[in-house]
């Protein structure tokens, strides 16, 4: 019997399972609501009529098709492969973000939900998912840890102006992963009438592999607008991981073509020898965490430790599944850089190419300018741009030293 | 006979309490809870993201990792409880990944070696039961699952397949130590699952007093509680023992006669 592998791009099984990561790590109480969401989701997937909604708002409310941008002033610089962005910066709300808002708050209607919750760590997961909820009319209430509140005030008051409510965390560390753990204790107590859309490709099955094909979008289009550009696949592809959503909507429609590398960049905070890192795959260990078996940085015991990044946004202690499943098989290759790399590449796009990223797609370029100068000048890195870096002014002039 | 089976056939409803490990004196503590008539212990594993409990046992699960517990600390208090008590049922109560760490054969070893009955792992629910469940089932530890209000008909037969020892009815759909649940539903709940299932049955969630107890204690087999007991853990610190005490006599003075008043 063959047991090859022929495609990459089958995954999960039917139990969730991507390999030995995945699955269904929940409470029993929460367990039959995430059967509920499967069954749903899956007959939402076989409907046109969703499909084509879904497709709809993403072209009008959200902007899509996000631009494919060849960038010749780094690609100049940089003095190797050609580099090109796939601009999902340029979206409504800033971020990939949204991309996956729209599918699960669609598919909440669909189920009949009348509330919506969702964890948020920078705040642009928990802006999204107030858009969503503004624009379609459903409360929302938005659980971020008590120290991001204080440290992205700005999201905080994007929220409440979309008439989101905002509930600081201040149990455990305060931060994004004590906001999934109240989000899932709020699920739990309100099963009833609660839709809790999770922002990353994380969580119990279904949500990464719903996550991972709401964000798909984003490499079905760059996949097509590549080979309608340049007649061509790319050569490699890019993008920054926290949870790791943006790096799978890119990566996964092209996983099946085997010329097409893909790097996927995790943050190393101040390094990957000290604990000052949000690296859960190359400086974490497999471990069961917020419903799913993964990468986690943790302790000998199995405690959870807290990640370090100058990136909001890449600052979780886990990493979705899918990801965990591609590292051991090979198919995805993954790197780290450091806040100071990170910034690095935040002012390069700044210089060369006119366009303020955010400090998580900051990494992936940091990424880009190491690998791009040892390609030939004929090939092709593409790496997703997911997000823009308003948010991030604050961080960066703290950083360089600047005062406001 | 197990000690679950000399425990939950007597002719009088069990009292289950529940204490987090190294939160306080654990061994103090927890001969306290035996002392005062306690038929089951649940030791919580401490972890640092306990999703499915409310504030009273996420605090005592800091405080504990606060002050240092290890796995290895939890297994100790376990082996020299089960050597002070040789006949009260011990479960070890927590969250996957701190069993799991190192490897599902290497808890049931370590359970089994540490006297444990019984294991309760609320984020592995059946569908994952490969993850502890094959492991501890070789060791002859008992793999105790949570049935909840969420829990239909069409699901059960699933979740009572490879449970032992007890079955645990979370009576509200929430996080422990919150709201309280309605008796008459707790009736209909246990009553459907008695229909199913020669396993004892537990209620807990909610349980802060003798009266919530006792009525509870009339249609199940055991009554649980965890965050009155934890409360005064997190209140009192090196002078709980005491008022647990206090606490649990109540309690079991309560379960305990909960039929005798019936049949009066």
């Amino acid at each position: 019997m063959n047991t090859h592998l022929n495609s990459f791009r089958t995954q999960p099984d039917d139990r969730g399972h991507f390999g030995q990561f995945g699955g269904r790590y929940v409470a029993e109480t929460l367990m039959p609501l995430v059967l509920d969401l499967e069954r749903e989701y899956r007959k939402a997937q076989a409907d046109p009529a969703f499909q084509a909604e879904f497709d709809d708002l993403l072209e009008h409310y959200v902007g899509r098709p996000s631009p494919l941008y060849f960038a010749p002033r780094i690609t100049e610089e940089l003095g190797g492969a050609q580099v090109w962005f796939k601009r999902d910066e340029l979206n409504h709300t800033g971020a990939h973000k949204i991309n996956n808002c729209i599918g699960q708050i669609l598919l909440a209607m669909r189920m009949g939900k009348t509330r919506i919750i969702a964890e948020t760590g920078a705040g642009q997961h928990g802006v999204a998912t107030a858009t969503v909820c503004a624009r379609f009319g459903l409360p929302c209430v938005i659980y971020m840890g008590a120290e991001d509140v204080a440290r992205q005030s700005p999201n905080v008051f994007r929220m409440k102006l979309l008439g989101a409510e905002v509930i600081p965390v201040t149990s455990g560390g305060a931060t994004l992963k004590d906001a999934m753990n109240e989000g899932l204790r709020d699920w739990v107590a309100n099963v009833h009438d609660t839709f809790y859309i999770i922002g990353t490709a994380a969580g119990p099955h279904p949500y990464p592999e719903m996550v991972r094909n709401f964000q798909s979008v984003i490499g079905k289009e760059a996949r097509a607008q590549m080979l309608s550009r340049t007649g061509r696949l790319p050569d490699l592809l890019v993008a920054c991981i926290g949870g790791g959503s943006n790096a799978l909507g890119l990566f996964h429609p092209f996983l099946d073509d085997p010329s097409v590398k893909m790097l996927g960049v995790e943050a190393a905070g101040h390094g990957l020898d000290g604990d000052q890192h949000a690296a859960s795959l190359l400086g974490g260990s497999p471990g069961v965490l917020h419903g799913n078996r993964t990468y986690l940085l943790q302790d000998e015991d199995g405690q959870i430790t807290e990640g370090h990044s100058i990136s909001a946004g890449l600052d979780y202690p886990g990493i979705g599944p899918e990801h965990a499943w591609l590292k051991e098989s090979g198919r995805v290759d993954y790197t780290a850089v450091t806040d100071d790399e990170a910034l690095e590449g935040f002012q390069l796009l700044c210089r060369t190419e006119g366009i303020i990223p955010a400090l998580e797609p900051s990494h992936a370029i940091a990424a880009v300018a190491k690998v791009a100068p040892t390609m030939p000048k004929d090939s092709i890195v593409l790496m997703n741009l997911c997000g823009r870096g308003d948010k991030d002014i604050f961080t960066v002039a703290e950083k360089l030293g600047v005062e406001l | 006979m197990s000690r679950f089976q000399s425990a939950f056939a007597q002719s009088r409803p069990a009292l289950v309490c529940f204490i987090t490990a190294g939160d306080g004196d654990t061994a103090a503590n927890l001969d306290a809870l035996v002392e005062a008539g306690a038929d089951v212990i649940e030791l919580g594993m401490p972890f640092t993201d306990p999703m499915a409990d409310g504030p009273a046992i996420q605090s005592a699960n800091l405080r504990s990792l606060g002050a240092g517990t290890t796995t290895a600390d939890v297994l100790r208090y376990a082996t020299d409880f089960r050597a002070r008590h040789p006949q009260v049922p011990l479960v070890l109560m927590g969250y996957a990944n701190p069993m799991v760490r190192r490897g599902p054969e290497w808890f049931a070893d370590a359970a089994a070696a540490a006297g444990i009955d019984g294991v309760i792992c609320v984020d592995i629910p059946p569908e994952e039961d490969d993850a502890l469940g094959p492991a501890l089932r070789a060791k002859g530890i008992a793999p105790i699952r949570l049935a909840t209000p969420t829990t239909d008909a069409a699901r059960l037969p699933q979740v009572l397949a490879g449970s032992e020892g007890f079955l645990y009815y979370v009576s509200v759909a929430g996080i422990t130590g919150k709201q309280q649940a309605v008796q008459a539903s707790i009736e209909g709940a246990v009553a459907r699952l008695k229909q199913s299932t020669d396993l004892p049955i537990a209620v807990g969630f909610g349980v802060r007093t003798p009266e919530q107890a006792a009525a509870i204690a009339k249609v199940a087999d055991g009554v649980v509680v965890g965050s009155a007991l934890v409360e005064i853990c997190g209140e009192y610190g090196a002078a709980a023992p005491a008022k647990l005490k206090e606490l649990t006599a109540a309690l079991a003075q309560a379960v305990h006669s909960a039929r005798q008043e019936q049949v009066a």
